[in-house]
């Protein structure tokens, strides 16, 4: 009884905050005949930010989303996928404007490449005045998304995979004559990409509503429109609040038609792959070139972590670092001396309200799953976009309501009144890192269990949740790596009393100290590295000899 | 100096209603009794490490001297702390907020006080309000012309001045005219933050100053009838130099950490920033390279106050009063003028501190960076809010949609 009325209680839980923040959104926006959509409309770069925001989305969801499908065509399966796999839990532990700083230091006229080369190969004893960053077309900011978006995809594809079932069908393939790459597009992509749909929008949602990337890596004549209407947001004049308002309305709306083109854009996809498979090209010849590129994906992913991640680390003691020195000249340990005090107290807020709400998305989502699975009931759409609705929306257009929803209940200021805020964040990710794989469950299997005696419980306990132990954990620690990540919630529903890595870490990067950003950037890896390194290191030691068992 | 005078003249009639004066030694000893025991949750910009060193200093001191514990909320903008008082006051929440003392200037205070969300006045009840050098440093009682009367209370002075490597640069251009000509001569090595950034709208403002022929109309709130004439040289002068600007103009800055990060890499050879003793404090942090100077342009820069203010539901307003006025103490003034901590300028009237007090200032050293005050030149008012709001608008107008 109590299961069957969980999927709806979870979608109460989620709506009810944003749809209160989002009325707190649409008032305004509407307030005084539409005064806030006239101001947008009268604001120059509206068209160009706009487009920046569906340009830069779309293109790197596409372009994550395509490398995605890459690195597994070609290397899946094979002894160069094993690097690939260690990678993935630095870079998705990485926050993003952790991300976006390393590669901006990396990349930029007075980073890390050009000092290495200068000037005994440049020439140049002052950084040269090149626009590689905030460059107009959001080239820079697009690239610094894929980064980030392709290895949550490959995570979730990792996830959903099943490595024998995946072997067979690449083994058929392979005896009709089909290359690895044509193989892999032909029979293991199609059964693959619907349990990757909704990570895939998550991305684009993402992309197209970050403003912490956008910020560091973005363009600024226009900016995007996300981080315009941050802007608007942080503005102290109060009659920008309509204005900031409509442009986050806007932005929903373009997120929606973003994802309405999508899903157009997929319908495509399946017609070509179809036409490919009806055509009966082998196209064997893909497969050398997909792997040498793969490889380089690969290899390049990997050092510009490792180059990212020893920049920070440098960063973080530099004492006297000018262009165009190699490496710093003095050493200091202020940054970390700095640091440690607060270090303990902070750290251990942030497990706490991580746990705290993913532990409970961990549960709510398998109790949702669990009732569609014994009770027959299925997801409507509308039930999904409740659901995605804090994902979709900019979180700075419905987070105002929700700190009043706080406040008028006295909840605020405490641990557990930030962690119910994070749950609306983090149970979406929880649920489509989960919903996949569960979902995805061999129906074959529980059927056998059934007509062997076995209860529903039985079955849960003994047959589905083993089978789903390298997804759950996947997906408690993306809950944990999404709660550490907020910033806004914490201090907005924290009221400033509830101190986390993540809101010391933002506070001190405003200020452009990179020795204290070097710092914390390391130190908010932490948590979220060692969820994910124990999500992939449990099943493989676990299953150590079951092998059907490993993803 | 005539300027300033004006403005002496604005502070003081803006003084005139004659605020509540309170019996003060006995309505300190109340404060300081409700006080004891309170843990006042400080809302301030956590973004230098310096300023967040200090702060946790004059939390050792207050719980020291009063009994008064103090915790820094670390923002990242002071309008979180506006929204927050502002949510409050939506859900009706009249007693017991979240935040005690903020530290604000400008728009925000204009906002805040705009709305009611400020207790006061409570800033001429404090012991130490008498050493403050309101007739030198008027910004200490208008902030934006805005007159204070009693809703804030200063705690530092900050003036625009421009920062340059002297490795690279021979002769800093003190003058509109050789600054033009500078940058045109050096191009990529100069810029500004982006507007609506308050320290790019700063630095519109400075070159008005350099421009109008009648620099007291920025005063007084925008004369639409005249404001095109009177703006006109200003967007020129972009437009001319623009072009040689870093990134030619095609990107800008994000705000005064971002322009610093920018000298410091050695991207732009001039920077500028609105704490006089900001370089001599980064070059001691090692942030910054030796031989960076600063200068100050002929005919001064603009300069205001920072300020504390209790929002009018702080759950601990009595122990807030005691870090606000902690905060104008001569040996907690200069400590914070100490370029080895935070290189702020003191809000006080030097002359008149009894001479234990002055010598604590006059033992400071300036550090390799620092003008000493004769030297840094008069500081120009700041213009009336409306200036600020329209040179934004108008910029982002003309320059905030590249071609």
């Amino acid at each position: 009884m109590i299961l069957a009325a969980l999927p709806r209680l979870t979608l109460a839980l989620m709506a009810l905050p944003v749809l209160a923040g989002l009325a707190g959104t649409v008032g305004p926006a509407l307030a005084g005949g539409g005064a806030g959509f006239r101001a947008l409309l009268g604001w120059p770069g509206l068209g160009q930010a706009a487009a920046l925001s569906l340009v830069t989305g779309l293109g790197s969801t596409l372009l994550a989303l395509g490398l995605c499908l890459l690195l597994l065509a070609a290397l899946y399966g094979t002894p160069g996928f094993a690097p690939l796999r260690r990678l993935l839990a630095p870079l998705l532990a990485l926050p993003h404007a952790a991300a976006a700083l390393a590669l901006a230091f990396l990349v930029a006229p007075s980073g890390w490449v050009l000092r290495l080369v200068s000037p005994w190969a440049t020439g140049w004893t002052d950084p040269p005045d090149l626009l590689l960053l905030n460059d107009p077309m959001g080239i820079a900011l697009m690239l610094g998304l894929t980064v980030k978006e392709l290895p949550f995809l490959l995570l979730m594809a990792l996830a959903a995979l099943r490595q024998d079932r995946t072997e067979r069908l690449m083994t058929v393939a392979a005896t009709l004559g089909h290359g690895r790459v044509a193989g892999f597009v032909l029979t293991v992509w199609p059964g693959l990409y619907p349990q990757l749909r909704l990570p895939v929008y998550a991305v684009l949602a993402y992309a197209m509503t970050s403003v912490d990337m956008a910020m560091i890596l973005g363009p600024t004549l226009p900016p995007t429109l996300s981080q315009q209407v941050a802007l608007w947001q942080m503005a102290p004049d109060l009659a920008q609040g309509p204005l900031a308002a409509a442009g986050a309305l806007t932005q929903l709306a373009l997120v929606l038609g973003a994802l309405g083109l999508w899903r157009g854009a997929e319908a495509l996809g399946r017609a070509a792959v179809a036409a490919w498979a009806v055509s009966g090209r082998r196209s064997v010849w893909l497969d050398a070139p997909a792997r040498r590129l793969a490889l380089a994906t690969a290899g390049g992913l990997w050092l510009g972590l490792a180059a990212g991640i020893a920049a920070l680390a440098l960063w973080s003691v530099a004492a006297e670092w000018r262009f165009p020195d190699a490496l710093p000249a003095r050493l200091t340990s202020a940054g970390w001396t700095a640091a440690l005090p607060g270090l303990i107290p902070a750290l251990s807020a942030t497990l706490m309200v991580a746990l705290a709400a993913s532990l409970p998305a961990l549960v709510l989502v398998l109790g949702c799953l669990e009732a569609e699975t014994r009770h027959g009931l299925t997801a409507t759409p509308r039930a999904m976009a409740l659901l995605y609705l804090p994902l979709l929306v900019p979180q700075i257009a419905f987070l105002p309501g929700l700190q009043r929803l706080a406040l008028a209940t006295g909840a605020e200021g405490t641990w557990p009144a930030v962690a119910a805020a994070h749950l609306a964040f983090v149970l979406p990710y929880v649920f489509l890192s989960l919903s996949g794989p569960y979902r995805g469950l061999d129906a074959r299997l529980s059927l056998a269990g059934r007509s062997l005696g076995a209860s529903e419980q039985r079955l849960f306990w003994r047959l589905r949740l083993p089978l789903l132990l390298a997804p759950l954990l996947t997906a408690l620690a993306v809950g944990i790596a999404v709660s550490i990540g907020q910033y806004l919630p914490t201090l907005l529903i924290g009221g400033g009393r509830v101190v986390t890595v993540t809101t010391e870490a933002v506070a001190l990067s405003s200020g452009g100290n990179r020795r204290f950003t070097g710092a914390f950037a390391l130190l908010q890896m932490l948590l979220p590295a060692l969820a994910f390194g124990i999500a992939i290191a449990v099943p493989r030691v676990l299953w150590r000899n079951r092998r059907g068992m490993r993803a | 100096m005539q300027r300033r005078d004006f403005g002496r003249l604005l502070s003081g009639l803006a003084l005139t209603p004659l605020l509540p004066r309170r019996a003060r030694a006995a309505g300190w000893e109340a404060t300081l009794d409700e006080a004891r025991g309170q843990t006042v949750y400080f809302h301030a910009w956590g973004g230098d490490p310096k300023i967040n060193a200090f702060l946790e200093w004059v939390g050792g001191q207050a719980q020291d001297r009063y009994g008064v514990g103090l915790v820094q909320v670390k923002l990242a903008a002071t309008t979180d702390a506006v929204a927050r008082v502002q949510a409050e006051q939506a859900a009706g929440i009249v007693t017991g907020g979240a935040v005690d003392l903020v530290w604000i200037n400008g728009e925000n205070f204009a906002a805040m006080k705009q709305a009611g969300l400020l207790y006061g006045p409570f800033a001429q009840g404090l012991p130490n309000w008498p050493l403050v050098d309101t007739a030198g440093k008027p910004a200490t009682m208008t902030d934006f012309t805005l007159p204070t009367e009693g809703f804030e209370s200063p705690w530092a002075m900050a003036q625009l001045v421009f920062e340059y490597d002297a490795a690279r640069v021979k002769v800093p251009p003190q003058t509109l005219v050789a600054f033009e000509q500078w940058i045109t001569d050096n191009p990529g090595r100069f810029t500004y933050p982006q507007p609506p950034d308050y320290l790019g709208v700063t630095f519109l403002k400075q070159l008005l100053y350099g421009l109008m022929k009648d620099a007291s109309v920025l005063q007084s709130p925008v004369d639409e009838a005249a404001y095109p004439a009177l703006t006109a040289p200003l967007w020129a002068l972009l437009d001319r130099i623009h072009p040689a600007l870093w990134r030619s103009g095609r990107a800008f800055p994000a705000n005064e950490p971002a322009l610093g990060q920018l000298l410091a890499d050695g991207e732009v050879f001039i920077g500028f920033s609105f704490n006089p003793g900001r370089a001599s404090a980064e070059i001691a942090a090692g942030n910054l390279a030796r031989t960076v100077r600063t200068f100050t342009l002929t005919g001064g820069t603009i300069g205001n106050a920072s300020f504390v203010a209790i929002p009018f539901n702080a759950a601990h307003r009595a122990g807030a009063e005691v870090i606000a006025n902690l905060l104008l103490e001569p040996e907690v003034q200069a400590r914070a003028q100490d370029p080895a901590v935070l290189g702020f300028q003191t809000v006080l009237d030097l002359a008149a501190l009894p001479p234990e007090d002055r010598a604590r200032f006059d033992a400071l050293d300036l550090g390799l960076a620092t003008l000493p005050p004769d030297q840094l030149g008069p500081a120009l008012l700041e213009s009336h809010a409306s200036w600020t709001t329209r040179l934004a608008a108008d910029w982002t107008r003309r320059f905030g949609v590249a071609q």
